[in-house]
């Protein structure tokens, strides 16, 4: 069969749902196929199957279970990253509404591929690291910073995942210096991809009169300040 | 106590409620004991209740029902726009949407202006005091 050029559109308009204005007589002359007939002497062309090799015989299993078991259905669903809001954009600054850095004004640098926002104080201004937040855990300002000289490719979620250690195995006296081992030094790379991340972004806040006061200052509900009321 | 801002045709009002809220219409006629009919420059004439009108100080020479023309250049002439803009209350309402349209940002400078005027202030206060005392 030629290929279509044109899109599959029925020759038998609709009446109404469920009914055609041309009758079985109608379509058959329509769709030509009084022509195919002709052209192959009354009868319709017959496609016999090809000829395939003979498919190897299959022996039926040693074993198998008494009772139907039935098979769940494959889910080939592959998660997308949340939908991020129309008012968060790169270099949107955002007010941070929970956990350790709660009310603090950071800028936002990019959406990771968990869904996560990646974020910077920068760390300089309010001491705010490279981190990834949730997008509900977050007010977004309509005060945008300049971002152009950031690279932020590098960073994805897999940066930012716990190292794994060996576990050792304890015995009795060691549960006691095991405790001790708590804090971890932060890794030179990550201080220095810090400092890389910030030094353009410092350089466009200082571009702009009191932004960096506003970044180091946190965000908290006043008196007469009604949320739903607020522009922010 | 006696009453100063009367409906009448050509006076000025203000709605207060509604699609039409925060716009400056003229009476242009009465309906009934509840109803005016009102018009201006963007808006098509309509009847409205009284409740949802504020009356103004500001008066526009006009007949009954005049045409969309004819209102215009009244409103022109008793130079409106401008009496609104400068009268306290109009300023008022400025400052109000103003204030209701600011950003964070925005309230963290006025903050931080606020601050530095009340600094200066002081300062002259202290110096005024200090004079006064010597």
């Amino acid at each position: 069969m030629a290929a279509r050029k044109t899109p599959k559109t029925s020759r038998n308009p609709d009446l109404i749902r469920g009914v055609g204005k041309y009758s079985r007589s109608k379509m058959y002359h329509k769709r030509g196929l009084w022509a195919i007939k002709a052209k192959h002497g009354g009868v319709f062309p017959r496609h016999d199957p090809k000829p395939q090799a003979p498919a190897p015989v299959e022996k039926q299993p040693k074993f198998y279970p008494a009772d139907d078991v039935k098979k769940p259905l494959a889910n080939k669903h592959k998660p997308k990253p949340t939908k991020l809001r129309a008012s968060i954009t790169p270099g949107t600054v955002l007010i941070l509404l929970a956990g350790r850095f709660m009310g603090k004004r950071v800028v936002f640098l990019k959406q990771l591929p968990s869904g996560l926002l990646l974020v910077t104080g920068p760390f300089k201004i309010n001491g705010v690291p490279l981190r990834r937040v949730n997008q509900a855990y977050v007010i977004a300002t309509s005060t945008k910073v300049d971002i152009s000289g950031v690279n932020v490719d590098k960073f994805d979620d897999k940066y930012f995942a716990k190292k794994v250690e060996k576990k050792k195995k304890k015995g009795e006296g060691e549960f006691f210096e095991a405790e001790k081992e708590d804090k971890k030094a932060l890794p030179d790379e990550k201080k220095d991809d810090q400092k890389t991340v910030d030094a353009a972004l410092l350089k466009s806040i200082e571009g702009v009169p009191d932004l960096k006061a506003y970044l180091a200052a946190r965000f908290s509900l006043k008196a007469g300040m009604k949320p739903h009321e607020l522009v922010f | 106590m006696p009453f100063k801002r009367y409906v009448e045709i050509g006076r000025v009002a203000l709605v207060n409620y509604g699609k039409d809220h925060g716009k400056l219409v003229v009476i242009v006629d009465v309906v009934d004991q509840n109803r005016a009919l009102v018009d201006a420059r963007a808006m098509v004439r309509s009847q409205m209740n009284f409740k949802r009108l504020s009356l103004t100080d500001i008066k526009t020479d006009i007949k009954r029902v005049p045409k969309k023309r004819t209102l215009i250049e009244a409103m022109e002439k008793a130079d409106v726009k401008n009496k609104w803009e400068n009268s306290s209350w109009g300023r008022k309402l400025f400052v109000q949407k103003r204030r209701a349209s600011l950003n964070d940002f925005d309230r963290f400078k006025i903050m931080l202006a606020k601050i530095k005027r009340a600094g200066l202030v002081r300062q002259e206060l202290a110096k005024l005091k200090k004079e006064n005392a010597a």
